[in-house]
């Protein structure tokens, strides 16, 4: 296991390559007064995490798959503490800092699917999915699902909407459908229509799956 | 569809004031702007209807006022080009009342954007109308509590009954002597500091208030920005900004929007209360019955029916024959005739007037006589479906296979309206949220999408000959819709829009309403299509006396002759359809019974008639609508299409010796 500070430079470049698309990191890029990048890079270089060459550092396949669980643990915690603790929003980052250390591996697979294997973190960046995700076990009855994934009748509380398209988002929350607010699902064919409040809306399967609620009665 | 009402009465009457009715989609504000100016803009309940803007003058307490009714608006931080539209005439215009009306049934999803109008430091009255359905769900309201509560006049109505118009008149006339103590909204102590700083480079002065200003320059509102003096300050503001959207998860406008909502849930909970409603009312369980797919397909198809019947049957077939050939054919047109004739001794403008190509025999008659009735029975018919909140149902039926030619269901309605008329369905293409899916809609409109007249006159036709006639006819027309539909999605650049609908209650129409409705668009159509039929009939004269009509018939051979295999004759019948899509069919019609077209023929021609180039007054509409650049590449590509369709068809049922 990799210490909290080699944990923390391997997240900084899982983004940098993976989600920002750069081949390698410089070194300089990496520096933070939150770690001594130094011993870290020596750890993860002697585990076979990464390798150093000229100033730069790039993630070896052991590395990728080990920064990839880390990504994954920190953005489930957020989710976790967002959706299911209500945790106000400041104190999420440092919470799930802490968090995305201390959750042991495994532990992450009943976590997500707890959550119903969520695709996104609270900020919008994708969560990479774990085993769970794609077996699609259910091993814990899901205490949140998209409406997609929902019996009609269902009635429940709007947990999050996971959209990266920012005008959908905004047009959903103009129109009041926003996290908290208590929904009904009324039928799912040929389009999904849900009611909140006293007004029905009807909506794409596709904007529908973007839409997770946490379930409370049927 | 919208209100042609109002239009430039602010310029003929000296107003002493601006009140804006803002609201969302489908709280009655039209009808609450109605009752104050006693002209009436379209009421809808499809989302979004009142696009363009109706202004009128009310007058109160002795006062003039202008009053707007802006388009439908969720927020003060714009989305749509409607919100835009409402957030200018806010900045711009500085009304000098905003009344803000809601559903009372939907309060607490509307509340929150009364609370953001507050904060443009403009007055504000709250009208919380539909008092009746809240009440008939078990919702009560106490609107004392509320006001007490905003701190700003809270005004109870049933516009529909005219029920708190008074009250709210009063509370216009008399919002001076009112104790006008607004509820403030605070936000997150960040965003308040940082509201600060923005407001202190704000110039003052503006009648706005500064706070408002620096919340749209915090979410980046792209206008606000602008229209900010260049300088240092407006450097700071941007730059400010560009730190919030760095340091939050969120958008300023999530924030906003957030901080509202709790906000109002706060004072809502001591306003509502609820009870148990008499839940399952008859036009409850029909709305789920017209949208469940077991029900709703075959209510689709009965709804269909009925206004065929209605419009085709009885509009097209009945009325028309009363007024063409009983009222236009035996009294009206002799008698005019024979005025014309003893009393104006030029025979170039007798023939002008009363001949073949006569404005008064064929404009005036054609535009009176035959499309006057169909629109007019089809305006009444559309009217009913509009009040009773069927029409955003049928997007639901139809979002899916809409999505697959790159539409949102939302376009059905313009669809559906092309088979009234298309002019006025591509007037209502408005209504559709992106520009891609508005030249979608548009050109199929304008290529595959017969309208009332023309689908009377070719039913007529068809119905003499075959079903097999009928099938291929209008197979190989519907048909294009998903194949060109298709294509142009792929081609034109944009995303269609997703489709989120708010779904109305069903309701029972008023009659008057309807009737008023149906009335104003009858003059609409008088005032501004008849203009167009007589536009166009002088064109015609005009070919016809300089014998070009026949010259483009000589140019039109090979390609009429020669790939599609009709008699020449048939050319002239193409060119009339461009004036008017019936007397192209009408043409073809004459044609069949003089016995010049076989079966083959018969079906190419009209193949080709349903998807030629569009009527004149479409044409004129889609080059108002969509600019000359899209209006010509619409036509230039319909043009050779229709032929090419044509010809393909009277090449494979030749090929393949179908008899039809």
């Amino acid at each position: 296991m990799p210490s909290n500070e080699a944990e923390e430079v391997l997240e900084i470049l899982w983004i940098k390559t993976e989600e920002e698309g750069l081949s390698a990191v410089r070194k300089e890029d990496l520096l933070s007064a939150d770690y001594d990048l130094e011993s870290a890079l020596d750890e993860l270089a002697e585990e076979g995490s990464v390798e150093v060459k000229g100033g730069n550092v790039r993630l070896t396949e052991k590395g990728k798959g080990e920064a990839r669980d880390i990504i994954r643990r920190h953005r489930l915690a957020e989710r976790l503490l967002v959706d299911v603790l209500e945790m106000a929003e400041e104190r999420v980052e440092e919470a799930a800092c802490r968090f995305e250390h201390a959750l042991p591996r495994g532990v992450d697979e009943s976590v997500c699917t707890l959550l119903g294997h969520p695709r996104l973190c609270p900020d919008g960046n994708p969560i990479p999915p774990g085993r769970c995700c794609e077996e699609g076990r259910e091993k814990i009855e899901r205490l949140i699902s998209p409406l997609t994934e929902l019996e009609v009748g269902c009635e429940g509380r709007i947990a999050y909407i996971t959209s990266r398209r920012h005008e959908r988002l905004q047009r959903l929350m103009a129109m009041g459908i926003v996290p908290g607010l208590p929904v009904r699902l009324l039928q799912t064919f040929p389009s999904y229509v849900i009611e909140v409040e006293e007004t029905q809306i009807a909506l794409d399967a596709e904007i529908a799956d973007e839409i997770y609620v946490r379930c409370e009665r049927h | 569809m919208h209100g042609h009402g109002g239009g430039s009465q602010k310029d003929g009457v000296k107003t002493e004031g601006k009140i804006a009715l803002i609201g969302s989609p489908n709280v009655g504000k039209s009808v609450i702007f109605h009752r104050l100016t006693g002209r009436y803009a379209t009421v809808s309940n499809y989302p979004g209807t009142t696009v363009e803007l109706s202004r009128g003058v009310a007058s109160l307490g002795g006062k003039d006022y202008e009053i707007i009714d802006t388009p439908g608006t969720y927020s003060l931080f714009p989305l749509s080009e409607d919100e835009r539209v409402t957030q200018r005439i806010i900045l711009k215009e500085r009304p000098d009342v905003l009344v803000h009306v809601v559903d009372g049934k939907n309060i607490s999803l509307m509340l929150p954007l009364t609370l953001e109008l507050i904060e443009t430091g403009l007055p504000v009255i709250l009208v919380v109308n539909m008092l009746d359905e809240a009440g008939e769900r078990g919702i009560e309201l106490d609107l004392a509590a509320l006001q007490r509560a905003l701190g700003i006049p809270v005004v109870g109505t049933i516009a529909t009954e005219r029920k708190g118009i008074d009250e709210l008149k009063k509370s216009i006339a008399h919002l001076a002597s009112f104790d006008y103590r607004p509820i403030r909204t605070s936000y997150p102590p960040r965003i308040e500091s940082a509201l600060k700083e923005v407001m202190e480079l704000l110039p003052d002065g503006s009648g706005l208030s500064r706070r408002f200003i620096a919340l749209l320059a915090l979410a980046g509102d792209r206008e606000a920005v602008e229209a900010l003096e260049k300088g240092p300050s407006k450097e700071a503001i941007l730059k400010r900004a560009e730190e919030m959207r760095r340091e939050y998860r969120h958008s300023m406008r999530y924030i906003a929007k957030m901080t509202g909502k709790k906000r109002s849930q706060e004072i809502l909970r001591r306003v509502v209360r609820r009870r148990e409603g008499r839940k399952n009312r008859v036009t409850d369980r029909l709305g789920e019955l017209t949208v469940r797919p077991l029900t709703g397909f075959p209510i689709l198809l009965v709804v269909f029916y009925v206004m065929y019947r209605f419009v085709g049957v009885f509009g097209a077939g009945t009325l028309v024959d009363f007024f063409e050939q009983v009222l236009f054919g035996r009294y009206l047109n002799p008698a005019v005739s024979r005025l014309v004739e003893s009393h104006i001794p030029f025979p170039l403008l007798q023939e002008l007037l009363v001949g073949e190509y006569g404005l008064i025999t064929m404009g005036l008659t054609y535009s009176i006589a035959i499309v006057l009735p169909i629109v007019s029975t089809f305006f009444f018919a559309f009217g009913i479906l509009e009040d009773s909140g069927y029409f955003p149902r049928l997007t639901i039926m139809a979002n899916r296979a809409f999505k697959k030619i790159g539409l949102s269901g939302k376009s059905a309605l313009p669809m559906i309206l092309g088979l009234g008329c298309d002019t006025m369905a591509t007037l209502t293409t408005r209504i559709l949220d992106s520009r891609k899916e508005r030249i979608i809609a548009t050109l199929l409109l304008a290529l595959a999408v017969p309208c009332s007249a023309q689908l009377g006159v070719i039913l007529g036709i068809v119905a003499g000959v075959s079903t097999r006639l009928l099938i291929v006819v209008f197979g190989v027309v519907f048909l294009q819709i998903f194949i060109v539909g298709y294509l142009a999605s792929k081609v034109i650049p944009g995303e269609s829009s997703d489709f989120i609908v708010e779904i109305p209650p069903i309701r029972i129409p008023h009659l008057s309403n309807v009737l008023v409705k149906t009335y104003m668009r009858m003059e609409w159509f008088l005032f501004e299509a008849v203009p167009l039929f007589l536009l166009g009939t002088l064109i015609l004269f005009v070919l016809d006396k300089l014998s070009m009509l026949a010259l483009v018939e000589g140019m039109a051979q090979p390609v009429v002759v020669g790939l599609l295999g009709l008699p020449k004759e048939a050319t002239a019948a193409f060119i009339m359809g461009f004036l008017r899509r019936d007397y192209g069919a009408a043409g073809i019609f004459a044609m069949s019974r003089q016995g010049l077209l076989d079966p083959i023929q018969l079906a190419v021609s009209l193949v080709v008639i349903m998807l030629f180039v569009p009527c004149i007054a479409n044409l004129f509409v889609i080059i108002k609508e969509r600019g000359k650049k899209t209006a010509l590449y619409i036509v230039a590509f319909i043009f050779p299409y229709a032929i090419f369709i044509g010809a393909v068809l009277n090449y494979l049922l030749r090929a393949f010796e179908v008899s039809l």
